[in-house]
């Protein structure tokens, strides 16, 4: 570890905590409809859009019909991509020819694009058409980065709004998302991201003969209007197979630092829009703490961890930390913070192979995943999730001093609770659930790219990846079969709706609620204590659920590696 | 919920063309024409041809150039499609090793090739980064240490002095963007052709 390391993860974490409140204070605008600054631009597009697909924009809805509008726009999102993909052979947008698509890698890239996981069992440049990079890809890297704010917004007016049976309109918060906050970022950030190198053209890969005189075909495409999104809207399903390691997808270390930011951004904003929303804003910091803990936590192990190297490396006298699978623009420090932003938040773009990692380099992206992404989190996904562990916290101060438990103004009764134990177990039913399949079954145990305890770590890394809608990997596994395309699609599939749904359920009962004013007897939500229980209820929901796993996959090869073991 | 239908599909479809064909189809136009290079993938031609891209690295095996890292990439095995074949900087089909810090295969690779280095140039340590392979398996760059560690063989291989192939690397280098972001390194393609140019003089 070195000073400048240390200074570009203090630089980093002092350019999110300083976007959050400006951000945090557009945002708050645009979901509670008033007029900003792209309005006069934007605002006749929007009511163009709801007068052709007949929105009423005044008409709010109640908690069930909310969440059916998004089932069903996701229905659609689906079609559209496993029918482009299908299809790619004969529409327009494929100068490399590329054929159809299976029909399993199709249905599992449909599923994974939806949910906003992106996981990658495609192979980018090797697979797919330009269109399907749009239409199918990008397209759908902002609708479903949408749909998790506009979740996150309605689970928020459930605890801002009193006595109440809407929380909002699903069409109308997910347009605004596009057109004012997704869309105008993303365009001034692709121009950033071409001028950094990356390319953004329909033409077809360029055949280069190399000074030693061999040949050479460099894939090319419309990669930086995908990859804005893609960052922005913590998707993080690569343009190419290597992702954000890839020269063309991050040319430098400019690039890397911004792309490392927006993961951030519109999370940590989000914790500002509730407490805005709520009436405090200090309520929405202490939020941000919780999460900054455990993130500055998270990066301390993984740097500490990949700056020591590994046996392998000491025993043949090589120092300078562990760069297998690590690019030299970024070395040590930009790979495993980059490591632990995108397993934070639900993103899932890598700029280093996470399957390289030191056992307890790699353990960390594991854990920020297990715990559910709620550290920043996917965009409105980890709000809402985090939301759930509060709730959690909440219910367990309560019991303490025995009384019922207040948040923000609402009491937290049976039916939150019971809710946010139903969408947290989602975790471990399907990460333990599948990886216990995965091991076991003949077909699965022969995509392990790695022997031994990593061979374990790869499975329970991808059913991890694909129940919290991360979409990183240790990409050594071969997920592009039949089992795993299958598997991986339910994983991602109930861990994201299968989590929705109860935070709906909930956001719908405390818009019914009266709003209580804080009494002598409220446990304060805004302070150390209330930072420290949350903190502490996370882990100890995470340690207890998933503590067995670890020790058999990344402690145990921990160990085994510092044995001077090698399988 | 049925009046939700409408929306489902249209607007479903009217966000899809502004999102996924306006949008990309706007930012080739714009981006075109702001920054062609780049857009076009920051190729360099020499003589009329182009020899790569200034961001993707290739291979190099020839004495008298600078070697790049180590990479992993594969390509179709010609006779058997549903194998692969190893096929180091493959730019169509990016990836990296995958294995972790206790596989065999990678220690026993690690040895054989620093045996190799070590034969080439046994009075200097043998840098991290030019025995093990990137993640994309594209990595343009190597860190100075590693050029610095290649310019007795190069030299050599050139009948150039060491003094004169160690200038090269030198104004080869790039620094940490502002002093802080990123690492120290040198552009493999770019310094291969510098010295191209300064044998040809």
């Amino acid at each position: 570890m070195t000073m400048i390391g240390w200074l570009q993860i203090i630089l980093f974490c002092a350019i999110i905590v300083a976007l959050t409140k400006p951000l945090g204070w557009y945002m708050t605008r645009v979901f509670n409809g008033e007029r900003t600054f792209l309005s006069p631009v934007l605002r006749p597009i929007e009511a163009g859009i709801y007068w052709i697909s007949g929105v009423d924009e005044k008409r709010e809805q109640h908690w069930l019909t909310y969440t059916v509008a998004m089932l069903l726009f996701h229905v659609g999102g689906f079609l559209i991509i496993y029918g482009v993909m299908r299809l790619q052979a004969v529409l327009p947008f494929n100068p490399a020819g590329q054929g159809a698509v299976a029909e399993d890698l199709s249905f599992n890239t449909a599923v994974s694009f939806i949910t906003n996981t992106n996981w990658q069992n495609y192979g980018g440049e090797s697979t797919l058409s330009y269109l399907v990079q749009m239409l199918g890809l990008t397209h759908q890297n902002f609708l479903s980065a949408a749909t998790g704010i506009a979740l996150a917004m309605a689970l928020i007016r459930g605890f801002s709004r009193a006595s109440m049976r809407t929380v909002g309109n699903f069409w109308v918060d997910v347009t605004r998302c596009t057109l004012y906050v997704l869309l105008p970022i993303c365009v001034v950030y692709t121009l950033f991201l071409v001028w950094q190198g990356m390319p953004q053209t329909l033409g077809p890969y360029i055949e280069a003969t190399t000074l030693e005189g061999a040949k050479q075909t460099i894939a090319v495409g419309p990669v930086a209007s995908q990859v804005a999104i893609k960052m922005l809207g913590t998707n993080g399903g690569g343009f190419f197979n290597a992702n954000a390691a890839h020269p063309f997808e991050n040319p430098t270390a400019l690039s890397n630092f911004v792309q490392m930011l927006s993961i951030f951004a519109l999370g940590a904003a989000l914790t500002n829009v509730f407490g805005r929303m709520v009436g405090n804003q200090r309520q929405g910091w202490a939020v941000l703490s919780v999460m900054g803990v455990l993130f500055v936590a998270g990066v301390a192990i993984t740097y500490w961890a990949e700056a020591n190297g590994t046996s392998m490396l000491h025993a043949l006298g090589l120092t300078g930390g562990n760069m297998e699978g690590k690019e030299v623009r970024f070395g040590i420090v930009a790979s495993s913070l980059f490591a632990v932003v995108t397993t934070a938040a639900s993103c899932g773009a890598v700029n280093a192979m996470h399957d390289s990692f030191t056992a307890l380099g790699g353990m960390i992206p594991l854990i920020n995943m297990e715990l559910g992404e709620i550290i920043i989190g996917g965009v409105g996904a980890g709000m809402y999730g985090m939301l759930l562990f509060v709730i959690l916290a909440i219910f367990v101060a309560g019991l303490m001093v025995g009384r019922t438990p207040e948040y923000v103004g609402k009491k937290i009764e049976a039916r939150e609770v019971k809710m946010a134990m139903l969408a947290i177990l989602v975790l471990p039913l399907m990460i333990l659930g599948w990886t216990a399949v995965g091991v076991v079954y003949p077909a699965a145990v022969a995509s392990m790219a790695n022997a031994g305890p990593h061979g374990f770590t790869e499975v329970l890394y991808a059913f991890t990846s694909a129940t919290g809608n991360n979409g990183s990997a240790f990409a050594g596994l071969t997920g592009n079969t039949f089992f795993y395309n299958l598997t991986l699609a339910t994983s991602m599939f109930v861990g994201r709706f299968f989590m929705i749904i109860p935070a709906m359920a909930i956001a719908g009962s405390l818009a019914e609620k009266k709003s209580i004013p804080p009494s002598s007897g409220t446990f304060p939500t805004t302070g150390g204590l209330f930072v420290g229980l949350v903190v502490g209820v996370i882990l100890i929901m995470g340690g207890l659920t998933f503590f067995p796993a670890l020790a058999l996959g990344p402690i145990v090869e921990h160990l085994a590696m510092n044995a001077g073991n090698l399988f | 919920m049925l009046r939700e239908i409408r929306p489902a599909i249209v607007l479903l479809l009217v966000l899809a063309a502004i999102t996924g064909l306006a949008y990309p189809l706007a930012m080739t136009a714009i981006a075109g024409a702001l920054f062609p290079a780049q857009a076009q993938g920051s190729l360099i031609e020499r003589d009329g041809k182009v020899v790569g891209s200034a961001l993707i690295g290739q291979e190099f095996k020839d004495d008298k150039y600078f070697h790049g890292r180590p990479s992993a990439t594969v390509a179709p095995d010609p006779n058997d499609p549903t194998k692969t074949v190893s096929a180091p900087y493959n730019a169509a089909n990016s990836g990296g090793s995958n294995l972790g810090p206790t596989s065999k295969a990678l220690s026993d690779r690690l040895k054989e090739d620093v045996e190799k280095l070590k034969g080439e140039n046994p009075n200097a340590a043998v840098p991290v980064d030019l025995i093990t392979t990137s993640a994309s398996g594209l990595d343009p760059d190597i860190s100075p240490e590693a050029a610095q560690f290649q310019i007795p063989r190069v030299a050599k291989a050139r009948n150039m002095p060491e003094d004169a192939v160690k200038q090269l690397v030198a104004s080869n280098v790039q620094g940490r963007l502002l002093g802080l972001l990123g690492e120290p390194r040198v552009n493999v393609l770019a310094l291969n052709l510098a010295l191209d140019r300064a044998s040809a003089k």
